[in-house]
């Protein structure tokens, strides 16, 4: 019988191409919308993912104190360069470590000035996070030592305050400090969770204590693992030795933390669980209107074929026939909807990723569940006016004009 | 329905027994039928007769299950068609009965094919039998090239002939023509009486007609007349 009825309600949207059409236009718009966000979405997800791996797989960095999430921080004394070479001298797995200070503050160079990262480190920098140098050259050991004036420029830096002047033996100033520019960092480009990561000015560590921080604080260390196998293990080996640095009361919470690029992506991955809640409501949104659209263009239908339902009673169909057959045209309307919607909001994401520059992925659970929802919005609204048209009196319908 | 198909049934095809129908109550009340009792027995060919509001259309309706009596009984195939339910009733109509209407009746933007198809489907009759059965009852009604032409591509008349193998394809044991040629000037309202009396003469089909004019009336071989809700004049004559 279903495939009756099929065969009937098929035939009925055939005879109203235009009609049908402009009906599911409601839910073609609302999936295509969400095929669209959604595919881009996965595509940035899975770029973001591609660029903390970037960030360095085998990277961890070490906080003073618990990290609590939310940002707020356990009171713990911060980390000094001693703490740095202890982990130098003691370590078997890691590659390299790095001390970190980072402050923002305004760089100045002729008439322009901006506000960037300072970062205070030291030569094993580059090798912590994988970051080769475009032009220039990195601190000399004496010039660690001495904290002398000198500094590394990220492109965004460059570009700002430089522009086309040379800038390799030009002096910047770094709030009341200055510097002398020796090299230029390789282009990185934005990262979705740290922003502009090329907007930088890196310094030695002496310096940039003594004369930006004003104090012989370290903020934090970077330690990359010799490869990635050893990261665990290397995280290992970090909180031994930084436990014997400072120890703490038994029983309680280290006063030091280690976190891997891990953590930093699931801490990406709680903010895109609050935009799929965003583009859960959408969605949910743009079917009630479809859905809407689809059961006022029903009641008309409804109206319209009175002397036809008039006819199909006469013929022998009974209330339950009528009423299915009403419900599967605006399934069939509302599916055909969303199919038509999935369609386009794939093509829409396959031609807006490149201009995103994020890849173009796939979803066909989301595509499921798009043109389930869309079928499922087609019979809730087309329920009532398929009673209406199932509790008409034949004699009354036949007489209708 | 089964008990219906299954009896071996020998009495009258239908049977109104002191049947009353009133519209309305109290003082608004309509008498539209008084008191009729008549049978009609397989393979007869009967007019029913009258002036608007003689209650020809209220025993068009309840004849065709559409309607159930106020009082007294119509029985169809022996069966009290006020004591079915309303999906029951369908399963009569589309089991026993066939309709033909003024109006002709047919979906619009509908071939005839298709048209004739519809009770078929709603018989859950498979796709290949069906279109045989259809093609047979256009052939019987002499439009059997007319099948993929729609309802708005087809004259009046033959409008009228889908409409009647649409009423026929089913082979129904009682085809109810509510004025069929009302809307059809005379020579196409000639054929299609021709057209019926030969359905009623070489397939047996018992019919029911109802109509105003005595001309279209005397095609059948028995004529009630109906007068306010009562039977007045009843009369007979040879077929042809």
């Amino acid at each position: 019988m279903i495939g009756n009825i099929l065969l009937l309600s098929l035939r009925e949207i055939q005879r109203n191409v235009l009609r049908s059409i402009l009906t599911t236009l409601g839910i073609v718009i609302g999936v295509a919308a969400v095929i669209v966000v959604v595919t881009l979405g996965a595509g940035t997800k899975a770029q973001v993912q591609t660029e903390i791996s970037k960030l360095g797989s085998t990277m961890l960095t070490v906080f003073p104190g618990q990290r609590r999430h939310g940002g707020a921080s356990q009171v713990a004394p911060p980390f000094e360069m001693e703490d740095v070479t202890a982990l130098r001298r003691e370590t078997s797995m890691l590659s390299s470590v790095a001390p970190m200070s980072i402050q923002r503050q305004v760089v100045v160079y002729g008439n322009g000035n901006r506000r960037a990262q300072v970062v205070g480190t030291d030569r094993d920098f580059v090798n912590v996070r994988n970051w080769d140098l475009a032009a220039g050259r990195m601190f000399s050991p004496s010039e660690e030592q001495s904290g002398k004036s000198v500094c590394i420029i990220g492109e965004t830096v460059r570009k700002e305050l430089f522009k086309d002047e040379a800038y390799l033996g030009n002096v910047l100033r770094i709030g009341r400090a200055s510097c002398e520019v020796i090299g230029l960092l390789e282009p990185k480009g934005q990262v979705m969770f740290s922003g502009d990561q090329d907007d930088v000015v890196v310094v030695p560590i002496k310096y940039y204590q003594r004369r930006i921080a004003g104090n012989t604080n370290i903020d934090q260390i970077y330690v990359a693992a010799l490869d990635d196998t050893l990261v665990d293990a290397a995280q290992s080996e970090v909180e031994m030795i930084m436990r014997e640095r400072r120890p703490s009361q038994p029983g309680a919470e280290d006063m030091f933390s280690v976190r891997g690029v891990q953590e930093m992506s699931r801490a990406f991955q709680s903010s895109t669980a609050v935009m799929t809640g965003f583009l859960s409501a959408i969605a949910a949104i743009s079917l009630l209107v479809g859905g809407i659209g689809i059961m006022n263009i029903m009641l008309v239908s409804v109206t319209e074929r009175t002397r036809e339902i008039g006819i199909r009673m006469a013929i022998g169909a009974r209330e339950k026939e009528v009423l299915l057959q009403f419900l599967v045209e605006a399934a069939m309307l509302a599916g055909f909807g969303g199919l038509v919607g999935i369609a386009l909001g794939l093509g829409g994401a396959l031609a807006l990723a490149p201009l995103l520059n994020v890849p173009f992925i796939v979803q066909p659970d989301m595509m499921v569940m798009a043109f389930i929802f869309s079928a499922a919005v087609g019979v809730i609204f087309g329920y009532m006016p398929a009673r209406r048209a199932a509790r008409l009196d034949p004699i009354e319908a036949l007489r209708h004009e | 329905m089964s008990d219906l198909s299954t009896k071996v049934y020998a009495g009258p095809v239908v049977a109104f027994d002191h049947v009353a129908k009133v519209y309305g109550e109290g003082d608004t009340a309509v008498r539209a039928l008084d008191d009729v009792s008549f049978e009609i027995h397989a393979g007869e060919f009967i007019a029913v007769m009258g002036a608007s509001g003689s209650g020809k259309s209220t025993t068009m309706n309840i004849l065709g299950c559409l309607d159930t009596p106020t009082s007294g009984q119509y029985l169809f195939k022996g069966v009290d068609v006020k004591t079915l339910t309303r999906d029951q009733r369908a399963l009569l109509r589309r089991h026993y009965l066939g309709f033909v209407f003024q109006g002709f009746n047919l979906l619009s933007r509908t071939t005839a094919l298709e048209n004739l198809e519809l009770p078929l489907i709603y018989r859950r009759i498979s796709k290949s039998e069906r279109r045989d059965m259809a093609m047979d009852a256009l052939h019987a009604v002499g439009l059997q090239n007319r099948e993929h032409h729609t309802a708005a591509e087809l004259s009046g008349g033959q409008q009228q002939r889908v409409a009647i193998a649409r009423a026929m394809v089913t082979k129904p044991s009682l085809l109810l023509a509510d004025e069929p040629t009302g809307n059809l000037d005379t020579a196409r309202s000639l054929e299609i009486m021709e057209l019926l009396t030969a359905l009623n003469q070489e397939q047996g089909l018992t019919i029911v007609l109802v109509t105003h004019e005595n001309e279209v009336a005397a095609f059948a071989r028995r004529r009630l007349e109906f007068r306010d809700g009562n039977i007045v004049h009843e009369s007979r004559s040879e077929a042809a």
